[in-house]
């Protein structure tokens, strides 16, 4: 949570990404983020970004989903009320296999999208600074971080040199704040020498 | 210039048009930034009045109980079940699409599985009215669910079909969900950006969750789509493969057969692409999308429907050759008596069965026939009629008629309010279908973008040409394309 100072250029072409990607990060500019209106396979790689370990989570949501199925009628049909069904047996595993997929997925499907929601921070009434309202439709905007030396001026002009067709100079609240599209709320006051006093 | 992507020319398009992303979206996202028609507001305020109509017959059952139907021993299950079962049989199509076509990397799935997806939960919301309201005293409704009470503590039987069918289906409705709203994140936040309206700024803001299109978050994002397609792909099967034990572990002639799981998902395939026909013939000349729901995406479920047609016929056939070559009285006489004989008293369902169901689809082995929207329609319809009837057949005429004469309940006929909660569920369905349609991106923005490139007509004639090159060129190109 800290306003920076960002460097936005837009391209419509999603091929001149890569080697724009390629290009700045062997120049040693620091990407912030790219925002794209679609997937684009390979971007991630391209940015150095790690995989996601979304799967492994929902993996084990999965095998938390079986074991409580599994433990939780196995308890109930043994130990808590066994109900005797024309004398057979209260262990029935072949008869909670249903009950136990089931909730094994419902377990991996709920959890995974929660933790996706958290871990991408989005919720009804979150909201996130957006460096082009065309980043949804047709844009791909690449914004690269200014650091206290970086040159502003340069940086436009090598992002101009990539094939970025817009390009301008924006400070923004890197985290998310709670508010309303409809009204435009600042995130946080800026920590001015004289407010934090 | 580079291609991202190099598909055959063989492929027909998927985006017809010349087409960039900005007019996608434009296209797609144009019904939910006018005003609704008039056609709209006609269908809307019938499903509305067929709801009311719904709701007053359900209130009457509340306040009189089961017998405003005319259940009666021996047909505990009559037009209720039959609904049920039909209703979900239809909500399988839109996971099919979503989920197995996504795993098997089938292009043409993007043009219809937001609105296939939409199907689906609407159905299945229509679906779970008939085992809740059948319970009678519905307000115990919730004895259902296991939780320590006070009663024992008392808990559901784990045993049981009735209530494997409860959590598969709530399992089905809430994966279903998840499943359709995170693939909306993204095109909610296009309608927010692109917004002008305070309430329209205010609701697509609320609903996108934040939505930024970060690559971190796409990235996530697919991973998401994918697991979920993979758990959702079992998860289908299982619904329907579970619906089908409710009859298959019985110990009543004409359900306790082994063949039903198969034969009953590929019977909710079948009919769950006879209602996306249905809506999506209608959708795409209401909502001008028949560039993005092409002919050709009408074509590929037609010859959908064929196939499981024809797999539902062999099941069919194969139940009557089991019933004979079995030697079970009982079993021959649900068969022969209740349902071949023409001239027993619900004989006749069993030919408008097997006359919709498997015959008249057979016509989609022509490809004129297939590419023909009025005959798509129309066999839509037919499709849907033949599987309730088949429902119908299964559940009705097998307990009509039972061990004791005496207690055959050959008159079987609905009451005027177990038809008016069948009309009420289709006012359900369709007032949640014109909502959809109106407030929702119905055809997936962001998806259709990603296959422009591949599919999209204006890029594959620019494929052709690249097919007329020499390979090496062709290949030295690609390889610097990424």
């Amino acid at each position: 949570m800290s306003i920076k100072k960002f460097v936005v250029g837009c391209f419509t072409e999603e091929q001149a990404l890569f080697s724009a990607v390629k290009k700045v990060r062997s120049t040693g500019y620091k990407i912030h983020d790219v925002y794209t209106p679609m997937p684009i396979h390979g971007l991630d790689k391209a940015m150095g970004l790690r995989d996601t370990s979304l799967h492994t989570a929902g993996f084990i949501y999965g095998i938390t989903g079986t074991t409580t199925a599994l433990s939780g009628i196995g308890w109930i049909f043994t130990s808590d009320w066994p109900l005797n069904f024309g004398g057979k047996p209260h262990f029935a595993l072949p008869a909670w296999i249903p009950i136990t997929f089931e909730l094994t997925v419902l377990f991996a499907s709920v959890g995974m999208v929660l933790t996706f929601c958290y871990l991408c921070q989005m919720a009804p009434f979150v909201k996130k600074h957006h460096f082009h309202l065309r980043s949804t439709d047709d844009l791909f905007v690449m914004v690269l971080e200014c650091t206290p030396t970086s040159d502003e001026a340069e940086m436009s002009t090598f992002l101009n040199g990539l094939g970025a067709k817009e390009i301008n100079v924006q400070e923004a609240e890197t985290g998310w704040w709670l508010g309303r599209y409809d009204r435009n709320t600042q995130p946080f006051e800026k920590k001015t020498a004289s407010t934090l006093a | 210039m580079a291609l991202l992507m190099y598909e055959s020319q063989v492929r027909p398009p998927l985006v017809d048009g010349d087409k960039d992303y900005h007019q996608i979206t434009e296209d797609i996202i144009r019904p939910i930034e006018s005003d609704p028609s008039k056609l709209w507001w006609t269908g809307f305020l019938i499903a509305v009045a067929l709801l009311c109509f719904g709701i007053y017959s359900v209130t009457r059952e509340v306040i009189y109980g089961v017998g405003q139907w005319n259940l009666n021993k021996t047909v505990g299950w009559g037009w209720d079940i039959t609904n049920f079962v039909w209703w979900i049989g239809i909500g399988h199509a839109g996971t099919l699409i979503s989920a197995i076509l996504l795993l098997f990397r089938q292009g043409w799935r993007t043009g219809v599985n937001r609105a296939a997806e939409a199907m689906t939960i609407f159905a299945v919301i229509c679906a779970g009215q008939f085992p809740i309201w059948h319970m009678g005293r519905v307000w115990m409704a919730f004895f259902v669910m296991p939780y320590p009470n006070t009663r024992g503590p008392i808990w559901s039987n784990f045993n049981s079909p009735l209530l494997w069918d409860v959590f598969a289906i709530s399992t089905y409705f809430t994966v279903s969900l998840l499943f359709w709203y995170a693939g909306l994140l993204p095109d909610l936040a296009t309608v927010r950006d692109r917004a002008k309206l305070k309430w329209r700024k205010f609701f697509y803001g609320l609903t996108s969750f934040g939505w930024t299109g970060s690559t971190k978050h796409w990235q996530r994002h697919e991973a998401l789509s994918l697991v979920l397609a993979g758990l959702s792909t079992p998860l289908v099967l299982s619904v329907h493969t579970i619906v089908s034990f409710d009859f298959a572990t019985s110990v009543v002639p004409g359900w306790h057969t082994t063949i039903f799981p198969p034969y009953f998902v590929a019977g909710a395939i079948f009919s769950g692409f006879a209602m996306v026909q249905s809506l999506l013939v209608i959708t795409r000349k209401v909502l001008k999308l028949e560039e993005y729901i092409t002919v050709e995406h009408i074509d590929v479920m037609n010859k959908i429907i064929v196939l499981t047609g024809s797999i539902v016929g062999v099941a069919y056939l194969t139940e009557l050759f089991i019933s004979w070559y079995g030697q079970n009285k009982f079993e021959s006489w649900a068969f022969m008596q209740n349902r071949v004989n023409l001239f027993s008293p619900l004989g006749w369902s069993y030919y408008i069965m097997m006359g919709c169901n498997v015959l008249s689809p057979q016509i989609f082995w022509f490809r004129k026939m297939r590419r023909n929207l009025t005959v798509t329609f129309f066999m839509s319809v037919i499709v849907n009629i033949g599987m309730w009837f088949e429902r119908f057949v299964i559940i009705v005429t097998s307990i009509y008629r039972d061990y004791i004469p005496s207690s055959w309940s050959t008159y079987y006929s609905p009451s005027p309010w177990e038809i008016g909660f069948y009309l009420g569920t289709f006012g359900l369905f369709f007032t949640c279908f014109f909502l959809f349609s109106k407030f929702f991106p119905v055809i997936a923005v962001a998806e259709i973008k990603h296959i422009l490139k591949r599919s999209g007509e204006n890029y594959k004639e620019q494929m052709g040409h690249a097919e007329q090159e020499p390979v090496e060129e062709f290949a030295h190109e690609m390889a610097h394309a990424h």
